[in-house]
């Protein structure tokens, strides 16, 4: 247990007054701007938004800064701010069909309506650092992207609509706006856990955590066979309906990155076989998370599915309660805090303990020389 | 583009709209007055309405909105995570009130935008805030929109499925 000390405020203050000169480093080297990172570090800033559980570019670029890069103190600092603000209400739910895509790509389909468009993308890149990013950089040295006609005479459906147009695929859940939809801000988690929380809490979970969980769950701890139906990432809006008005009015937009993985079938003696599905999705372009969280949407859904918990994937008490870093990082961190007061017991018990033995075993040994 | 981003204008039918109509036409005002910029609100106020009398009805404010997604994009909601919106209502010595709300954090945008909107409902005052406010913004963001598609389909890729050969 942690006890309350006292003292050691000049410490504190100093050492965090350190921490700010070391935050600065060199004062010869140009210090960063929030617009750099923001610019610059765009995949370190899309991950603090979609784990911070907050949609904020330049808010969680200066966490960023702030937190010297530590990206999971990065997402407490955008946890903590969002608990100082008011909730104004639910947005309309996003639609992603009517996305502005600026990736799009399919494993499952080669040609589909509205094609496939790489976007900015590592994929296909051959990992070999690019020495030339060293050098100090000249804006119009880099060579404007290309661009090519929109090919605008199909539209970009989903690829399981795709499917589901042949049956082929199990129906989402259908929408019951009416119904209330559970929110792990503002109820404790609860087990069993219904779906919706469950993506809300995966949305919010570390990448790090799920990508390992996805990745058990291709080795065979929970295997449901998936393909990637698509991913797609790019701007959607977002809609609040205003009392006052009567309607629901456009914010503006935000990038989000959506993954529909597509599983092997599941069908019964009255039901014919279907595709099952499992879900991703995250602010800004988080590729992996989302593809992470698709696969660990799916493994958690055995109980529909009839499917034996066999995997860590598949155990909803065990995902939903480590999934999330800021938790994580305050129990484990908590430990360096002072234990003062517990260590002096567990010493003392332990010096007990070692009393009794010494004591156990001179006893035998004057018991035997007696004999 | 968004659907309500590319509705037209309201300029034309200014002064004959019923109802729907002018609701479908402030929504989709509301939604370009939610992407201006400083520059975009502040300077075409400042020019043609220098003198306006603006109360806060509700001094502008920054909170937060739980955005929603579907499951499998069509199905149930869940709750994907919050985002920051900042808004303002105000109202002119007109008695019109405006209202103001955007993603982000920036009071005296939110502010100006529902200056604009209190002001575009005035048919009189309408065709300024169209040509010198909605207009530049919505060319813009039209540009912007066309930039992104053009370089997004320089990327289209055509992939070829190999049929292994026979040793």
């Amino acid at each position: 247990m942690y006890v309350a000390v006292k003292g050691g405020e000049r410490a504190i203050a100093n050492a965090h007054a350190l921490l700010a000169e070391k935050r600065r480093g060199d004062t010869g080297v140009p210090e960063i701007g929030i617009d750099q990172i923001d610019e610059q570090l765009a995949l370190a800033v899309d991950r603090v938004m979609t784990e911070g559980s907050l949609c904020d570019r330049k808010l969680a670029a200066l966490a960023i800064k702030q937190a010297r890069g530590d990206l999971i103190e990065a997402i407490f600092l955008v946890r903590a701010y969002r608990t100082t603000l008011p909730r104004f209400g639910f947005s309309e739910p996003l639609d992603t069909a009517a996305m502005q895509v600026r990736r799009r790509i399919s494993a499952t389909y080669k040609d589909l309506p509205g094609g496939q468009v790489l976007g900015p993308t590592f994929d296909y890149t051959h990992r070999l650092i690019d020495f030339a990013l060293a050098a100090d950089g000249d804006a119009d040295a880099v060579p404007p992207a290309a661009t090519a006609s929109p090919d605008d005479s199909e539209r970009m459906v989903r690829v399981t609509d795709i499917i589901a147009a042949e049956d082929l695929i199990e129906a989402n859940p259908a929408p019951q706006d009416s119904q209330p939809v559970g929110d792990l801000t503002r109820d404790p988690l609860g087990f069993p856990a219904g779906r919706d929380l469950r993506l809300q809490n995966l949305a919010r979970g570390d990448e790090g955590f799920l990508l390992a969980l996805g990745y058990s769950t291709q080795r065979g701890y929970g295997r449901n066979h998936p393909f990637v139906g698509e991913i797609r990432m790019g701007e959607v809006e977002v809609e609040l309906f205003v009392e006052d008005l009567g309607f629901a009015v456009s914010l503006g937009e935000i990038t989000v990155t959506e993954c529909q993985m597509v599983n092997q079938f599941k069908g019964s003696l009255i039901e014919p076989p279907r595709f099952t599905r499992g879900y991703g999705l995250g602010f800004g372009h988080c590729e992996r998370k989302a593809m992470s969280m698709a696969l660990v949407d799916r493994a958690l859904r055995a109980d529909e599915f009839d499917e034996e918990r066999k995997g860590p994937a598949q155990d909803e008490e065990f995902v939903l309660s480590h999934s999330d870093n800021v938790q994580a990082t305050g129990f484990v961190e908590h430990l360096k805090l002072p234990h003062y007061v517990d260590f002096q017991a567990e010493i003392a018990m332990l010096r007990q303990m070692r009393a009794e033995v010494a004591a156990r075993l001179s006893g035998r040994h004057q018991a035997e020389a007696a004999e | 583009m968004s659907s309500v981003i590319g509705l037209s204008s309201g300029v034309g039918k200014a002064g004959h709209m019923d109802e729907q109509d002018l609701s479908q036409d402030r929504r989709a005002t509301l939604a370009i007055l939610a992407r201006g910029t400083e520059t975009e609100l502040a300077a075409p106020l400042a020019r043609h309405w220098p003198d306006l009398a603006v109360r806060d009805l509700k001094r502008p404010e920054i909170g937060l909105v739980m955005v929603r997604g579907r499951m499998g994009g069509d199905g149930a909601a869940f709750n994907l995570g919050e985002a920051t919106v900042t808004r303002a209502v105000v109202e002119l010595a007109s008695g019109r009130r405006g209202h103001g709300q955007m993603l982000g954090r920036n009071p005296r945008l939110a502010r100006m935008a529902a200056i604009a909107d209190a002001l575009w409902q005035d048919a009189a005052e309408r065709p300024l805030v169209e040509r010198d406010i909605l207009a530049p913004i919505r060319a813009r963001l039209a540009r912007a929109s066309a930039q992104t598609r053009a370089e997004t389909a320089a990327t289209r890729v055509d992939f070829f499925t190999l049929v292994r050969g026979e040793g």
